[in-house]
């Protein structure tokens, strides 16, 4: 398997806000500055270290959404009601602010993008950041991997970065996205509302070197109980569990 | 580097608890983390195996390893993504059972997990009731998602160290680095020493 460079000395950098973007009513793009990042891979992440006036502090991780190149690193943070970390980063950090991050981070969840093969990206929520990356980055390269996103996410006002894929897959014919809405779908949308089953997992692979005998790099992320669900749909479906890479975020809801 | 302040930014501090290692917040339910889909390991062909430096090999199937000695304990789990749970209920083998009466000069171990997953760790890490093998979470059988039928509990160390859905041991007089310490995360990982990638 292809493996990233072992991490260098990863140390606190302060990041300075220089652009802040609202994608949907509870997902913020920031826009950090990082003199000397040393740039990273798509798919990986950050730690981000808050500290309050008195000293408190504390770290969450967030996934990288921009794709590589230069000094600018952009997360996509979801307001979660009851978090303690992404109201703020999402509804009180401003343009000018400074915070403190490491990074990157993870050398499993990435895409290399000097592989021709196939990709098969499947998100669901504000998983789909990551995999965002790694279209970004595919489009930032010129790579002709040929690609297709699965990306299950509530109803339209949820979408994350909804134009921008738009855009890409009417630009690139090997670049494909497919959409299912679990709660409420557009008008224009003719199949029902639902969650990625095995039939959707059918249908959106077909047409393209993403079935099992093309053997594309699996990549999954959203919250457990999703996570969960696709990989065991797409181990079923005859793929090899080596070629499924996974993240999963949130509580399992199986155990307490 | 000083801490960048953040005006406005009060957090929780719910989680304040002598319990809680630097960079960690408290979780109640129980966050799943694998790199890949979850193994389905059949407990007909189940074997779990510790194998010495010398080739020396040592295997239980599932009913042998059910028949030994278990313990029940009670502790506290660390997360590297920064997420600790406290006072979690297990029932498994302690690894001294496994290993009482094997002879071996090894100084350091090698997990190995169905699916492909290895950690490496301190052979001395393993011993003195501070490791298990352990096949039951809360009065149940352990799911699948959080390791079952078995995992390795090794709760000093973070969580990564604990591999799901173990299967062995390898003993060895050479440390060899697993599948997250080959990837930049701490060779050892003790979270009280916040030692959560490889220069920390």
């Amino acid at each position: 398997m292809a493996r990233a460079a072992v991490l260098r000395g990863l140390s606190w950098r302060v990041a300075t806000v220089v652009g802040v973007r609202d994608e949907t009513a509870a997902g913020r793009t920031i826009v950090f500055e990082l003199p000397g990042w040393p740039g990273h891979a798509a798919g990986q992440h950050v730690d981000v270290r808050l500290t309050a006036p008195d000293g408190y502090s504390t770290q969450r991780s967030y996934s990288i959404a921009s794709a590589p190149g230069g000094d600018l690193v952009e997360l996509t943070v979801e307001r979660l009601p009851d978090g303690e970390v992404s109201p703020y980063l999402t509804q009180v950090l401003s343009v000018g602010d400074q915070i403190e991050l490491r990074g990157p981070i993870g050398g499993w969840f990435v895409w290399d993008d000097a592989s021709p093969d196939p990709v098969l990206l499947i998100a669901g929520g504000s998983g789909v950041v990551p995999l965002a990356a790694m279209v970004r980055a595919r489009f930032a390269v010129g790579s002709s991997a040929p690609f297709r996103l699965l990306y299950s996410v509530r109803d339209p006002a949820s979408l994350l970065f909804g134009a921008e894929l738009d855009h890409y897959q009417r630009t690139d014919l090997s670049f494909g996205v497919h959409l299912a809405f679990t709660r409420t779908a557009p008008a224009d949308v003719p199949r029902p509302v639902g969650r990625i089953d095995a039939a959707f997992l059918t249908d959106a692979t077909a047409g393209g070197p993403f079935s099992a005998p093309d053997a594309p790099a699996v990549f999954a992320c959203g919250p457990t109980g999703f996570v969960e669900a696709v990989a065991n749909l797409v181990v079923a479906a005859g793929h090899e569990a080596r070629r499924i890479k996974t993240e999963r975020f949130g509580p399992s809801g199986s155990q307490r | 580097m000083a801490g960048i302040v953040s005006p406005g930014f009060f957090g929780r501090r719910r989680d304040a608890s002598p319990r809680l290692p630097p960079g960690q917040y408290l979780v109640r339910d129980f966050p799943v983390l694998s790199a890949g889909p979850t193994p389905r390991v059949n407990l007909d062909t189940w074997e779990f195996r510790i194998a010495t430096e010398t080739g020396e090999k040592r295997t239980w199937d599932w009913p042998a390893f059910q028949a030994l000695p278990a313990d029940d304990v009670t502790v506290d789990l660390h997360c590297v993504t920064k997420w600790s749970k406290l006072a979690t209920s297990w029932r498994g083998v302690s690894v001294d059972t496994l290993l009482d009466g094997i002879e071996t000069d090894a100084e350091y171990a090698l997990v190995h997990a169905f699916g492909g997953y290895t950690t490496n760790l301190p052979l001395a890490d393993l011993r003195g009731g501070k490791a298990w093998v352990a096949y039951g979470y809360d009065g149940a059988d352990l799911t699948p998602e959080h390791g079952g039928p078995a995992r390795l509990l090794v709760p000093h160390l973070y969580l990564w160290k604990s591999a799901k859905w173990v299967r062995g041991i390898d003993l060895r007089r050479t440390d060899e680095r697993g599948f997250w310490e080959q990837l930049g995360y701490h060779n050892y990982g003790d979270p009280w020493l916040e030692q959560r990638y490889s220069a920390d």
